[in-house]
């Protein structure tokens, strides 16, 4: 059962990707406006940065590690779960009762239904910041280190992706309000690419036990940065910490369960 | 045996009821009133394997609302629902596997994709064995006569294509038992000539039953040997089309055309009523215990210039009418 | 005037009903607000070195760009797009209407409506509880007012220019994608505009996309005052009447061309 549905998977992704692919300058003006957007963002910290000098201790090229991670982490949340991003459209054109007549969990199929290629534009940005910053920080990478700056790549993509489930999973009460969710998303992803210890306690607290951002750039950071965090984490939290994003997850997708309950006793 | 089975199931809504104009737009940024909507009201019905059913009513009436419960999308209120052994919302994803379901005004297929990636996606999304896929699609292909259309985009397809292309993709899993709402909607009349061809042979060769939901009375009246009317959430009538008109009516219609350069007078009798007149074309309604439809017909043709008549049942529009209408005087 | 203003309120109406989506916006914005603001505290206390705009300037200037962060809106009107790409544009210009005006009208309405809910609350939240400031003097104040206008005039030019891109698809499609970048950065949204590096700033000032955001706030804090005030907002206005007229024009080339081409 398992390996039928990762072959069907493979075949919306093949979908997605022909689709897009088709409009082949639509889709090189897409990705690249994406790179310039995201790209400009870091070039206006640059600017600050050569303005103020440094920020409660930290440099541009550590800045840019929390960055890059982020980024990365966050331009594949945006491409592979786009589904439940565009869920509303879903829910509105009633197109969702036809997902439920399908013997497919929903959630499946509405992750199915897109992978929006044209991220990898901030893809692309957020790899050349973390290269850039980690040669100018002149990080040592070893096998561990490497293996942590993946776990905490994964650990980001699992708690966007849970940030946007619980965006779609609103939409079963109602389609109008989601915007409130891009304070946690595109918010925290702002949030994210400075260090946490930065931010007022109420603001940390938040952030690393509720909508744990901390546990996936800010912590593993310092293990790879081999320093002491002035917030007081050990380093075996340093290591381990990503796992948060992916309990994340997993909570949002029981939500996600509780929503589509809610709307087959509701209807549309 | 019966497949389903729907015991006493009500279904309530709360729809929010908003105020015009540009104040009441504001009013509604403060609060929101709810009204409830009994949008099905213990109803009961069982149908049998193999059976060919319509289900018709007024708009609102409670159709979609009972498709979408034996569908497994929506849970009801109260009440029991069995097909095919299983209660359906609560066992979606094995229950829907055994079923196909159309629906009129929505396509299932991927829109920017030809038909036939469609039906193999499909296929994925069932699991359905390679040789077992490739009889029943070849099979529907045929049936369907949709060999020209399998490497167009949905998209690009007509209405009576779509609707073609539709059909065949809900039954590639080759489901017992198939919703239909609406499948002849805005179809060109040889479109549903062909669909109604189609559901026809299918329940009858294939024994797939059908449950069909539309408001063309002539689907009904070419393809329903039973018909289950729902009005204000409520079953109304449960039976054949004769028994349907014979409950609420013993009614006949003779329709009367005048000659061509006779003057124009009204046709009229004192055991008959006229309902309609158009030009030189006037309809009578009678009752036959008061005056044959034979006795009826002299006196007319004694009295006017007849050109041509004929005897006929109402039709069922006005029947469903007349039902509706009876159950809102019962009401108030 | 009576058919644009029919639509203006229409949209207004609709745009009402979704008063959870006004909600969710000003907490949104509440929120970037907080968040731009604790980073700028953190670089505040990092430095004494002099800065182009004072801490508490720095704080007004974030607030008003959240509060008002609707004058750099840049999607294309989805309901025009989609009329293009049908071929349905064909119908609006069979109608007695001026194109460029409804769809302006439209560009206007859908800035300026989920705007006027959100300006409010965020400037009275972030006025008593994060230190916006008030404005600098009453001139100030009246100058704000009339550039903030001007913004959302300049917004709605821009943004109909983007639509009328659309008749060329490709390009359209181009420059639909870019723009967004462009008003991010040259607009003071992302970063406060008297920050970037001295060597920009001449390009900054050249460019209309200052007049949607930092002119107003400038003028508010008074770092623009007397005649760079009024300078600044006829650079507004300049642009504004540069882009309307480009705006036509093309929209007469591309219609044009959509009859030509059978459209």
């Amino acid at each position: 059962m398992k390996w039928d549905s990762l072959r069907l998977y493979w075949r919306y992704v093949e979908i997605s990707f022909r689709s897009q692919m088709q409009y082949r300058l639509s889709f090189a003006f897409h990705a690249f406006g994406h790179f310039l957007v995201t790209g400009s963002e870091f070039l206006g910290f640059v600017a600050i940065f050569q303005r103020f000098g440094q920020i409660n201790g930290w440099t541009l090229p550590q800045m840019g590690l929390f960055y890059g991670i982020v980024s990365i982490a966050f331009a594949i949340a945006e491409a592979v779960p786009r589904g439940f991003d565009i869920f509303p459209r879903l829910i509105r054109s009633g197109d969702f009762d036809r997902v439920l007549l399908r013997p497919r969990s929903a959630a499946f199929q509405v992750l199915g239904q897109e992978f929006q290629l044209m991220r990898v534009g901030r893809f692309t940005q957020g790899v050349i910041v973390l290269i850039w910053a980690s040669q100018r920080l002149g990080i040592d990478w070893t096998a561990s280190t490497v293996a942590l700056l993946l776990f905490a790549i994964v650990g980001g993509i699992c708690l966007f992706s849970g940030l946007f489930v619980l965006q779609a999973t609103m939409c079963f009460w109602t389609t109008e309000s989601l915007e409130i969710v891009n304070c946690t998303t595109y918010g925290g992803v702002e949030a994210a690419q400075f260090p946490l210890s930065i931010y007022r306690p109420w603001f940390r607290t938040v952030f690393t036990f509720i909508i744990p951002l901390a546990t996936i750039n800010y912590f593993p950071a310092h293990a790879i940065l081999n320093i002491t965090d002035p917030l007081g984490s050990t380093r075996i939290i340093q290591w381990l910490s990503p796992i948060g994003g992916i309990l994340f997850l997993w909570a949002s997708l029981q939500f996600w369960h509780f929503g589509v309950k809610h709307y087959t006793s509701t209807g549309s | 045996m019966s497949q389903i089975v729907v015991e006493d199931v009500t279904k309530i809504f709360r729809v929010a009821s908003r105020q015009p104009g540009l104040w009441g737009s504001i009013k509604g940024l403060v609060r929101r009133d709810w009204r409830e909507v009994r949008a099905l009201n213990k109803v009961s019905f069982s149908i049998g394997r193999g059976e060919l059913v319509g289900y018709i009513g007024p708009n609102g009436a409670g159709k979609s609302t009972t498709v979408k419960i034996l569908s497994g999308i929506l849970v009801p209120d109260a009440g029991q629902v069995s097909v095919l052994g299983y209660v359906p919302w609560k066992q979606r994803i094995d229950y829907v596997r055994k079923i196909g379901v159309v629906f009129g005004q929505r396509t299932q297929l991927w829109w920017d994709l030809p038909v036939m990636e469609s039906f193999d996606l499909l296929r994925d999304i069932y699991a359905i064995p390679q040789t077992r896929y490739r009889e029943s699609r070849d099979q529907l292909i045929d049936l369907l006569d949709l060999s020209g259309l399998l490497d167009i985009t949905v998209r690009q397809l007509s209405l009576g294509q779509r609707m073609r292309c539709d059909l065949a993709a809900a039954l590639l899993h080759e489901p017992e038992l198939l919703f239909l709402d609406e499948p002849t909607i805005g179809l060109d009349a040889i479109s549903k000539l062909a669909v109604r061809e189609f559901i026809g042979r299918l329940n009858k060769e294939r024994g797939v039953t059908v449950i069909l939901t539309t408001h063309d009375m002539d689907d009904i009246e070419a393809l329903c040997r039973r018909v289950l009317v729902i009005g204000d959430g409520r079953i109304l009538s449960d039976g054949t089309l004769a028994h349907l008109r014979a409950s609420v009516t013993r009614e006949r219609w003779l329709t009367v055309d005048l000659m061509e350069d006779a003057p124009v007078t009204v046709v009229s009798d004192s055991a008959a009523q006229l309902i309609r007149q158009e030009g030189r074309r006037f309809c009578l309604a009678f009752d036959p215990l008061q005056v044959s439809a034979a006795e009826l017909i002299a006196r007319v043709a004694r009295t006017y210039p007849v050109h041509d008549l004929f005897v006929e049942n109402p039709p069922i529009e006005a029947i469903i009418a007349r039902i509706y209408g009876r159950e809102r005087q019962l009401k108030s | 005037m009576k058919p644009y203003i029919a639509i203006l309120s229409s949209r207004f109406r609709t745009l009402l009903q979704y008063r959870a989506a006004a909600i969710a916006g000003v907490g949104t914005q509440l929120f970037f607000g907080l968040v731009r603001m604790m980073i700028f505290d953190a670089f505040y206390r990092s430095t004494t070195a002099d800065q182009p705009l004072s801490h508490s300037e720095t704080v007004t200037y974030i607030w008003l760009g959240q509060a008002f962060i609707l004058l750099t809106l840049f999607g294309v009107d989805t309901d025009v797009a989609l009329m293009i790409r049908n071929g349905n544009v064909a119908y609006e210009m069979t109608r007695p209407v001026d194109l460029y005006k409804m769809w302006f009208a439209r560009a206007l309405s859908g800035r300026a409506a989920p705007m006027s809910m959100r300006v409010v609350p965020i400037l009275v939240v972030a006025g008593i509880f994060f230190g916006l400031t008030p404005p600098a003097s009453f001139t100030a104040a009246a100058l704000f007012h009339v550039s903030i206008v001007g913004g959302l005039l300049l917004g709605a030019s821009m943004v109909t220019i983007l639509t009328i891109s659309m008749l060329w698809t490709i390009s359209g499609e181009g420059i639909s994608r870019l723009a967004p970048a462009l008003v991010f950065i040259f607009s003071g949204i992302a970063v406060p505009l008297p920050f970037f590096p001295d060597w920009l700033q001449p390009l900054i000032a050249v460019l209309p996309f200052r007049g949607l955001m930092d002119t107003p706030f400038r003028v508010y804090l008074g770092h623009l005052a007397g005649t760079d005030a009024l300078l600044a907002i006829a650079h507004q206005v300049l642009w504004l009447l540069a882009l309307c007229m480009s705006g036509k024009w093309m929209l007469s080339i591309g219609i044009r061309r959509l009859v030509v081409q059978g459209g």
